[in-house]
């Protein structure tokens, strides 16, 4: 099932073809609007035009999340005010917010995406979608929205939180498919279960649309023994439109980049340099067709690779590997190279702890100490201290054995360490600290 | 003739343990024996109350990880080597003694003890033979 069948399926030469064509009218639109840009060409002392082919983008300078800080609030704007008809911001919590502004075509094209991210899951105007991302200047709400309405499936627009009241909605509307943070898809859960008394499996829904923070093949099967769904991964981000810039099909089997809209690089995050198909490297965006704030090799962080080979669902779209970390949460522990994910991973691979965890950070005596809290599951807890050093030795052991580090563990009661209704804050650092 | 035990787990946290004690003082519980096992990151408090399920039930209900689990109540001659006679019978037969704690009052001129045993229920056997005093739920009710 497709939501646009012709560009979907369209042979990759026509693709490249397209691309080729919007990038060369997208770069010259950016140069002749953005002083940003123009002032980053000349610099470097290229003009659009020598953009020829589709291998040229590497000539294009970087623009990166500080880039977009500097120029707060509309510095990066190509129209004028009276044509942006919404403007989106990220949270700013680590420095500026970045603002990006949509005209009414930008808007058209991310409902676009985003219909073809959710037919691509099966749902059709027969699903009744419950959107538990935030609406408002977070783009998760809102561009699940206007997906779901151009697919006319009957949205619940219940937004992030309450979470008692999310899943009486669930319940008693007989929602079929749910749109969250995976780790508040884990929350819904368990607070069904044990707050409210009610099996989360018994509930309709059948597919999930999961994303806006790191997770892993383990907390998938998770979410999905849990609910008795199908969960699939999403990815996007506000500077390059929001979610729907990349989403898995039903083979489950990586996630397919809108390409005809935004054109994906993976470069070396060390060189800047193009990396061979399947090699692991940070993720670079061009928006192809974006009018309100165009993006040219947008630095996402966030790290992944190419999947070589076709998906099995038809699509020509080039598909990328779940995010395996960012490289800002890249964790340095003695030298070490580490993602939080690898420790989830690996702590999910022995039975008898729940899917939260904190790493904590410390440096005691000049030397980095990491620190991994996680919730003994309620059955795990034995009244024999043994019993519970056993399982702490085994998570030590296979933690040291997967990632190559010692890591201490510590085990918690279940439900104390911190909820979050949005992302998790999984990483503590206090080695700035001591 | 075994009896009821609680335990909880307590992690190592300023004013953990008043916390369960305080719950359960607010559920009308009261507690006959008590004990903790300590490490460096946690403890587990286990102790012989007056009606270890609703014990469990305000547990839980404060977010607490409790469980219920089966040990031997045991009256010692309140003399020297009065638990050693009993643990040189559990010794002999190839019983692991896991932990044994004492109540906190005295029946006549015996002493209460908690025992837990990898084999509860030949550690019964073994002690019956022997005739030594086991208490049984009723007795501790009555305490």
């Amino acid at each position: 099932m497709y939501w646009n069948k012709e560009v979907e399926t369209m042979p990759r030469e026509k693709l490249r073809e397209l691309q080729l064509e919007r990038l060369k009218k997208i770069v010259k639109y950016a140069y002749e609007r953005v002083p940003f840009y123009r002032k980053r060409f000349d610099e470097k002392g290229i003009k659009p035009e020598d953009i020829q082919k589709l291998e040229d983008i590497r000539y294009i300078p970087f623009t990166s999340k500080a880039d977009l800080r500097e120029v707060y609030p509309f510095g990066m704007f190509a129209r004028d005010l009276s044509e942006i008809v919404e403007i989106h911001s990220s949270s700013g919590t680590t420095g500026k917010p970045v603002v990006m502004g949509y005209t009414l075509r930008d808007i058209e094209v991310w409902k676009e995406v985003m219909a073809r991210s959710l037919v691509a899951i099966g749902v059709t105007r027969e699903d009744i979608i419950q959107i538990a991302y935030g609406y408002g200047l977070f783009t998760g709400g809102l561009g699940f929205h206007y997906g779901a309405l151009a697919i006319g499936a009957t949205i619940v627009p219940a937004s992030a939180g309450n979470t008692r009241r999310q899943i009486e909605l669930m319940k008693d509307f007989g929602t079929t498919v749910l749109c969250c943070t995976p780790s508040y898809a884990l929350y819904l859960a368990e607070y069904a279960r044990d707050e409210m008394g009610i099996d989360p499996s018994k509930l309709k829904l059948r597919a999930g649309s999961f994303g806006a923070e790191m997770w892993t093949e383990e907390m998938r099967k998770e979410i999905e023994n849990r609910f008795g769904l199908q969960a699939h991964n999403v990815y996007g981000l506000t500077e390059i439109i929001g979610p729907g810039v990349a989403h898995e099909c039903m083979a489950q089997d990586g996630l397919h980049i809108w390409e005809d809209h935004f054109y994906p690089e993976i470069i070396d995050p060390e060189t800047g340099e193009p990396l061979p198909e399947g090699e692991e490297g940070e993720l670079v965006f061009t928006t192809l067709t974006k009018e309100g704030v165009p993006m040219l090799r947008f630095r996402t962080r966030d790290i992944t690779a190419f999947k070589p080979g076709m998906c099995s669902c038809g699509r020509i779209a080039l598909r990328i590997e779940r995010i395996r970390g960012r490289s800002d949460d890249m964790i340095k522990v003695r030298g070490v190279m580490l993602f939080p994910y690898q420790i989830e991973k690996a702590l999910l691979e022995v039975q008898g702890v729940e899917p939260h965890y904190q790493i904590i950070l410390t440096r005691p005596h000049h030397l980095d100490e990491i620190e991994v809290q996680v919730e003994m599951s309620k059955e795990t807890f034995s009244d024999e201290v043994k019993e519970i050093e056993n399982l702490r030795r085994k998570l030590e052991k296979h933690l040291e054995e997967t990632i190559g580090i010692r890591i201490k563990v510590t085990l918690v009661e279940p439900k104390s360490l911190p909820r979050s209704e949005g992302k998790a804050k999984r990483v503590i650092d206090k080695r700035g600290l001591a | 003739m075994k009896i009821k035990q609680l335990s909880v787990f307590l992690e190592n946290k300023k004013g953990r343990l008043y916390e369960v004690l305080n719950t359960l003082a607010q559920a009308n519980i009261n507690i006959r024996a008590l004990s903790i096992a300590d490490t460096s990151d946690f403890g587990i408090l286990r102790m012989i109350v007056n009606n270890p399920e609703e014990a469990k039930r305000v547990l839980d209900e404060a977010g607490f990880t409790a469980k219920i689990t089966n040990v031997i109540g045991v009256a010692v001659k309140d003399r020297p080597g009065g638990l050693a006679e009993i643990l040189k019978i559990l010794y002999e037969k190839d019983i692991n003694v896991e932990y044994v704690y004492a109540f906190v009052e005295k029946s006549g001129e015996e002493a209460l003890v908690v025992i837990r045993t990898n084999n509860l229920d030949k550690t019964i056997d073994l002690l019956k033979e022997a005739g030594v005093k086991l208490l049984d739920s009723k007795t501790l009710e009555n305490l």
